[in-house]
């Protein structure tokens, strides 16, 4: 076993050290060190999406980034998403537009999706479809998904012009 | 139709689980963390099929960080001709053990072979490769025809023909005089690949086996006691030495019903003294957990000048996979289920090939024997140029309808469910321009029974708490809190459910079988009816009477009144607390028929489909929730065109899966399916207070042929087998 490394991030707007090796993912520490479990893994590959977390000021699936990449970051969680009771608008989208079956999606599409609302405010329906075409769901065909995420742009950012 | 008005039920509650799932709060089961865990890893085999002639796990066991090594020889000794009952189908425990670890030989690659516990995942993978193992490759054999052919390699000593484990036939009618009688006869085959259901969730198991001997048990299961109890089998030990705590589930769809990492972390536990987790990679779980078969099917289908069908013959073949028990059963049950037709003739064969041993997916068996069906029915209505719906309808199965397999329907919505496709805006609406087809099919699935238990305890709040033992994979805990929230006459935001344990709730079978609203539900019901009885005796000793009314939630007797929440308050004062509960072993589930209207556009350069518009259309009999039976359609809508189009394990000829990762076993995206319009329909199920039938599965059914019937539309030729991706139209 190789050496634990101390990485020193901010995750959901705290300061948080933890220790990690060096071969561990992102998503390995987030879940198994911080314990945020929030964030899931559905392949570890990249191809799934369920593991996307904000790193900085884009989106990554963070099984294709190592801990120790995360030095000096700032980093946002499904769990960081509310605010304190308060859900954010897409958590109360996907509630309201019964967006989720089984869940284990979920987390990843928050936070493709509030990424996608922060570049498009009033984003189309293709446009809506292509940012989020990177997150598997396989429950509910993604129609409600797209529909939840509209109303929370029109709910964030009022209705288009 | 029903005219019953409800004040819950057909209403758009917010799930109850919600908040949790939304915020990352809802622990599924890789969230597990316990004071001293170790993680466990699996060694596959391979090969597709060989014999192990040494398996050596020393330097895995001196590796340091390691604390077990188990392999088959860990297993109790158990007869070996033992059945284990999975709800959705049964087996054999030698069947059940020798696809959790292999014995003697392997039958697929991917095929486990033995585990190790370490301190964490990364050094028991280090561990996994230090097993030592020589293998004496043998000759495999991949498809069910190949599989029959006189010659072909053997998996098993002892089935009952060469590769072949079963054999069913139903027959009805004279056969011949049928097709004697008919003016147009089409017999066309059909071949389907096999695919996975896909859920986002790899299969993940926990196990703690504790110094008092029982077996402690957390995993994502469809069926908490179908875990314990084949668990239980597995290790020999009696039901009640294992507790089975189900996580939250990330998917489904039937491929967690059987059991593949529990026994295993159990027997790790045992050895380690530590709970040991356990959770597959994405390239596990293509490769070691059960796919839905691959087929072969042949239909023949005649049908007079009057768009009468006059008879219809079906050959099916379906690979089992590695075991016995390839869900040819349903297939044949329903191949021509949507129909009444007096002459009949169905054969099915369920041979064992060397690919993972197949698990239920979605109305099992049946969308392979629908393409069948549903394609040569689209023939036959164009050269009698009637229109395919029409010819469906004419035909329609209706109350009364003997399938060939031997029951007659109840009350079933086969007719309104063609005729909402007919009067639907898609169906009347013309296509946008060239290359575009438009494809319609119908399907149908049974839906089952099978126990289920609940408890219901009032709050002096007048709210209920509701225990149950279902998995809630769709928004479950909702619509069983409502339909108690009804007879109670409460909200649903009323009713506060919760899942539990096997040491917790009465026996409750598997989240499976488009059973749980049903059959739960019925349970939740009955529970809610004895808190209603109870509730009534306590307002009959307060008003110092016998005669005591209940309806829209107010106990009632001559002038005095009580809603719920009133009486609630008072149950301290009149005997203690209210606790409703019931067991239930329903009889009557209904069937549910599903219907599919799709246009696709082809581009004639690069053979890609384009998915223009799709309308899902089922009968749910009533919809307790239909935000989740619109959910279910869609689901099953984008899986059947996944599977149609795109889907399929790519084998090599050593049977090597090729694309065991989502980035080449090709799901559907968002970006390839426009919205999926729904159209619910109910006919109520005679068999449930509410007329609830079950959505789950019958809408998976449709798609396949419904595709194939629109690319024929969009190209002008027929394809024969699925999937139906741009390479294969491109080749035509």
């Amino acid at each position: 076993m190789a050496l634990k490394v101390q990485v020193q991030t901010t995750i959901n707007n705290e300061p948080v050290q933890f220790l990690c090796e060096p071969r561990q993912t992102l998503l390995e520490c987030l879940r198994d060190v911080v314990g945020l479990t929030g964030t899931k893994e559905g392949c570890g590959d990249g191809n799934c999406g369920s593991c996307t977390v904000k790193l900085g000021d884009r989106i990554v699936t963070s099984c294709l980034v190592l801990g120790v990449e995360a030095e000096g970051e700032t980093i946002t969680t499904v769990e960081g998403l509310a605010h304190g009771n308060t859900l954010h608008p897409l958590q109360k989208a996907f509630l309201e537009h019964a967006a989720l079956q089984c869940g284990i999606c979920t987390p990843g599409f928050l936070i493709a999706a509030d990424a996608l609302l922060q570049k498009h405010p009033h984003p189309t329906e293709d446009q809506t479809r292509f940012w989020l075409s990177n997150n598997l769901c396989r429950c509910t065909g993604y129609d409600k998904i797209i529909r939840a995420v509209q109303a929370a742009a029109v709910e964030i950012n009022g209705a288009p012009q | 139709m029903s005219v019953t008005t409800y004040n819950v039920i057909g209403t758009r509650p917010i799930r109850h689980d919600g908040a949790d799932k939304v915020t990352g709060r809802a622990l599924y089961g890789a969230d597990l963390q316990l004071a001293r865990m170790v993680h466990g890893a699996v060694l596959r085999s391979p090969h597709a099929h060989a014999r192990i002639l040494r398996l050596d796990t020393t330097k895995a066991a001196a590796h340091p960080g390691v604390f077990a090594v188990v392999t088959a020889a860990d297993f109790p000794p158990a007869p070996t001709d033992k059945i284990v009952d999975f709800g959705e189908g049964d087996t054999l425990l030698s069947s059940l053990r020798g696809n959790i670890l292999a014995s003697g030989k392997v039958l697929y690659s991917g095929h486990a072979v033995a585990a190790v516990a370490a301190v964490n995942a990364h050094v028991a993978a280090e561990a996994v490769a230090l097993i030592e193992v020589d293998y004496e490759p043998l000759p495999c054999v991949l498809t069910a025809p190949a599989a029959m052919a006189p010659g072909a390699p053997l998996l098993h000593e002892g089935l009952a023909n060469g590769n072949v484990a079963e054999y069913v036939r139903h027959e009805i009618g004279d056969l011949a005089a049928g097709f004697a009688a008919a003016t147009v006869i089409v017999e066309r085959e059909l071949n389907t690949a096999t695919v996975h259901q896909g859920y986002i969730e790899p299969q993940n198991a926990t196990a703690f086996w504790s110094s008092d001997g029982r077996v402690h048990i957390w995993c994502s299961t469809q069926g908490s006691f179908v875990a314990r109890d084949a668990s239980a089998a597995v290790l020999d030990i009696p039901v009640s030495q294992v507790r089975v705590t189900p996580m939250e589930i990330g998917g489904g769809f039937g491929g967690k019903i059987n059991v593949y990492l529990e026994p295993v972390a159990a027997l790790l536990s045992k050895k380690a003294g530590r709970p040991v987790k356990m959770v597959m990679s994405r390239r596990d779980v293509f490769t070691g957990t059960g796919p839905t078969p691959g087929s072969r099917v042949r239909v023949k289908i005649g049908v007079d000048a009057a768009g009468k069908i006059t008879a219809a013959q079906a050959w099916l073949a379906y690979e089992a996979g590695a075991y016995p028990g390839a869900m040819v059963g349903p297939g044949a049950m329903t191949v021509f289920a949507c129909y009444d037709i007096e002459n009949v003739l169905i054969e099915g064969f369920d041979v064992v090939v060397n690919k993972p041993s197949t698990a239920a997916y979605r109305a099992p068996g049946a969308p392979n024997s629908a393409l069948a069906t549903e394609t040569v029915l689209d023939e036959i209505a164009e050269k009698l140029g009637i229109d395919p719906l029409e010819l469906r309808l004419r035909n329609a199965a209706k109350e009364g309808t003997r399938r060939a397999d031997g029951p007659r329907y109840k009350r079933i919505g086969c007719v309104e469910v063609i005729e909402a496709m007919k009067a639907s805006a898609h169906y009347n609406a013309p296509l946008p321009g060239p290359h575009c087809g438009r494809g319609v099919a119908i399907g149908y699935w049974f839906n089952i029974g099978l126990p289920s238990s609940a408890t219901l305890s009032v709050n002096a709040d007048g709210t209920v708490n509701l225990i149950e033992g279902s998995t809630d994979i769709g928004g479950s805990r909702t619509s069983l809190s409502m339909q108690g929230a009804e007879v109670l006459g409460i909200r649903a935001e009323d009713v506060h459910p919760t899942i539990v344990d096997t040491d917790s709730v009465g026996y409750t079978g598997v989240t499976g079988g488009s059973r749980t609203t049903f059959a739960t539900g019925l349970a939740v019901y009955e529970a809610a009816q004895d808190v209603v009885t109870q509730m009534k005796a306590r307002a009959a000793t307060l008003w110092g009477t016998k005669e005591v009314e209940f309806s829209n939630g107010t106990f009632s007797s001559g002038s005095n009144s009580f809603s719920f929440a009133q009486l609630a308050a008072q149950l301290g004062a009149t005997g203690g607390p209210v606790v409703g509960s019931a067991a239930v072993n329903p009889r009557g589930a209904g069937g549910s028929i599903a219907g599919l209207i799709i246009d696709l556009k082809v581009d004639p350069e690069t053979g890609k489909t384009d998915v223009l518009r799709v309308t899902s259309v089922q009968d749910a009999g009533k919809a307790i929730h239909p935000a989740y039976v619109e959910g279910q359609m869609q689901g099953g809508t984008a899986q059947g065109i996944g599977w149609a189009l795109n889907e399929e394990y790519f084998m090599d000829g050593s049977g090597d899966m090729r694309n065991s990762s989502y980035l080449d076993y090709r799901m559907p995206t968002a970006l390839d399916l426009p919205m999926i319009e729904t159209i619910i329909v109910e006919v109520p199920n005679p068999g449930h207070p509410f007329g609830v039938r079950g959505v789950g599965e019958a809408n998976i059914v449709p798609p396949l042929p419904a595709v194939a019937n629109a690319l024929y539309r969009a190209i002008g030729r027929r394809l024969h087998s699925v999937p139906m991706n741009p390479a294969t139209i491109l080749n035509l």
